[in-house]
């Protein structure tokens, strides 16, 4: 069964509206922290609910707001990171389109608990209908006085304001984003100070994912405990899931964590199964940087248990035989599809959005790019295998921010998992073209 | 050419926009400042452009430089009045974007980064826009066109062909007044 939390009301008829969004119990959270609960007692809550970071890294949000620093007289920020471009991902835009209320109900409750009288919402720039939507409910959010001077009469003085990048993926990281919103390149900063000490214009700062955000909402209304009674382990509460590639029913599902990947990828209720009755050979499954998995290991454990939507039951193995849940982008690919050439399109997308700092990374994200167009050229060799091997592990581990993981992982990945694709490519450049032929002649007519 | 300003209208909202941010920290009104001059000033920013916007900031035009360089969606040469923006990146790739964007490139004569000689339409092959469940796609200003087949593309292709007007990411009832 799925279990809609944040979705419950997806379906209702002007539920983008702050009047359908009132009738249907919005901002309910907002009168019980403000009126009745302490800025504490809600980091407490949030604590308890186990609830952990949905834009990709899963670190524990009420830990992350505990660590924030308040100085005597210096303004707190918090910031969401609506930034979201991580190939695979579509759930905040989703969510900010369909429920935009619900984001802000999750800033204004959020902003009380971290001290902050002016908060931000980072949108990526590509999504400005998105923008346009978000300004009309804060807008109406104001004129209905749940946000301005004195809220609901407590006293609070909340502004909320949205801020429209420009196109770069490394905005997504938390400190490239703050440099993005101070009007500069979108260079990650070096850590620490960590953003909860020196963050925005030097102050203490939180960064927050949308869907987390959107989750502090019924954590405050219904408490921590409850949240953490959903789902499995420290897997806590739900997931939205952002389903592409060769499914029937491509989309974003919220699913409560511990579901098996089987089930998702099989049941009507969520992607439907493999388009045209095709096989499955392998999942992307949070979005471009995780590790690639083949069918066999993506639906079952390497000690033959099934293979549960979670952080850990995801990660369960290791890179040997396991991946991450991340941000929840599920890429699906069928039987034909060609790893070198999908490996292609994530080399040249980190490749472009390198932001230049590390050499590592700009230089190491250009090479990788260039041997895979090479191969799929039919002109590598077996040591240009080798040398893509050598490049991400040479990356990994040595720039400032994750970006440079995030461009090994998926190269480690395919060459771990379908060295023998790279192989036959090298030995056999006549394959290529047929791969390439089906994909020209094929994938529209299908469409 | 005629001076490089803002319109009566687009000056109040840069006002407004300004006070978004604290006291002394108004270059944080750079990335919104350059996307309403990029739609007022035919589509891209030209130097002149960018020095504008650095002068209501009361910035130096370097800063301005330096981060319109960075972010992908600034213009720094003149574009067509419709600037197709097709996603390539996986998701999408794996639902026919380079059919897509072959496709568009017989129709138009022209390729990948290129503008056709009428000065209507630019093509731009982009990373992964967040559209991966609605694939293949593409943007024209702030429009997502989803689930692309061939007959839509040309729909689009002919739509834009009769229009006069830029293609935009915003306008001026985009951001709030606040």
């Amino acid at each position: 069964m799925s279990k809609k939390i944040l979705l419950e009301h997806i379906d209702v008829p002007g539920i983008e509206t702050l009047a359908v969004y009132r009738e249907k119990g919005g901002y309910a959270s907002v009168e019980k922290a403000l009126k009745t609960m302490t800025p504490d007692a809600i980091v407490e809550e949030v604590k308890k609910s186990g609830l952990r970071g949905r834009g990709g890294a899963g670190f524990p949000t009420g830990m992350k707001w505990s660590f924030l620093a308040k100085p005597e007289g210096v303004a707190r920020y918090l910031v969401c990171n609506a930034d979201e471009s991580e190939p695979g991902t579509f759930k905040d835009r989703y969510l900010m389109e369909k429920i935009p209320h619900a984001l802000i109900e999750g800033m204004i409750t959020s902003s009380f608990a971290l001290g902050a009288n002016t908060s931000y919402i980072y949108v990526r720039g590509e999504y400005f209908y998105i923008i346009k939507i978000l300004e009309k409910a804060i807008a109406d959010a104001y004129a209905a006085g749940w946000l301005g001077k004195n809220i609901l009469g407590t006293g609070y003085d909340l502004d909320l304001y949205v801020q429209a990048g420009a196109g770069a993926y490394i905005c997504g990281e938390e400190t490239a984003l703050l440099e993005s919103l101070e009007g500069k390149r979108g260079n990650p900063r070096i850590k620490p100070p960590f953003p909860a000490i020196a963050g925005l214009y030097g102050c203490p700062t939180v960064v927050n994912n949308v869907e987390t955000i959107a989750a502090v909402v019924p954590i405050v209304n219904n408490g921590g405990d409850w949240y953490a009674g959903i789902g499995i382990g420290k897997s806590t509460g739900t997931k939205l899931i952002s389903a592409s590639g060769h499914i029937n029913k491509p989309g974003v599902y919220e699913i409560e964590m511990g579901i098996t990947v089987e089930d998702f990828i099989y049941s009507d209720e969520y992607c439907g199964g493999i388009k045209n009755g095709k096989k499955l050979k392998a999942v992307v499954a949070g979005g471009s940087s995780v590790p690639i998995l083949p069918a066999e290991m993506i639906l079952t454990t390497a000690n033959g248990e099934k293979r549960l939507m979670s952080y850990e039951s995801l990660a369960d193995g290791g890179f040997a035989t396991g991946t991450m849940l991340g941000s929840g982008g599920f890429i699906v690919m069928d039987e034909t599809t060609s790893i070198v050439q999908n490996l292609h399109t994530f080399a040249r997308f980190y490749h472009h959005e390198s932001c230049g700092q590390c050499s590592p990374c700009r230089e190491g994200t250009g090479w990788m790019e260039k041997i895979l167009h090479k191969i799929l050229d039919g002109h590598g060799t077996l040591e240009d295998v080798d040398l893509l091997w050598e490049i991400q592990r040479k990356i990994e581990g040595n720039t400032i921010c994750p970006l440079g993981d995030a461009a090994a992982w998926p190269v480690a990945s395919a060459i771990r998992h379908f060295r023998h694709e790279f192989e036959e490519y090298v030995k056999n450049p006549a394959a290529i073209k047929d791969v390439k032929h089906y994909h020209n002649m094929h994938k529209l007519a299908t469409a | 050419m005629s001076e490089i300003k803002f319109n009566d209208e687009t000056l109040a909202l840069v006002q407004s926009i300004i006070k978004r941010y604290p006291e002394g920290k108004q270059k944080s009104a750079l990335l919104p400042l350059l996307h309403l001059a990029q739609a007022e000033f035919d589509g891209w920013l030209s130097a002149p452009v960018m020095d504008y916007v650095a002068s209501l900031l009361n910035i130096k035009p370097i800063e301005v430089y330096e981060v319109a360089s960075f972010y992908s969606m600034y213009n720094l040469k003149p574009v067509g009045k419709c600037l197709l923006e097709v996603c390539r990146t996986s998701s999408c790739w794996l639902r026919g974007a380079n059919e897509i964007v072959a496709h568009i490139e017989n129709k138009l004569g022209i390729k990948d980064g290129e503008t056709t000689a009428d000065g209507k339409f630019t093509l731009k092959t982009v990373e992964c826009l967040g559209s991966c469940g609605t694939a293949p796609m593409l943007q024209i200003g702030a429009d997502f066109h989803e689930n692309l087949t061939f007959e839509k593309v040309d729909a689009l292709i002919n739509d834009w062909s009769n229009k006069t007007e830029h293609s935009k990411y915003l306008d001026n009832s985009t951001f709030r007044k606040n």
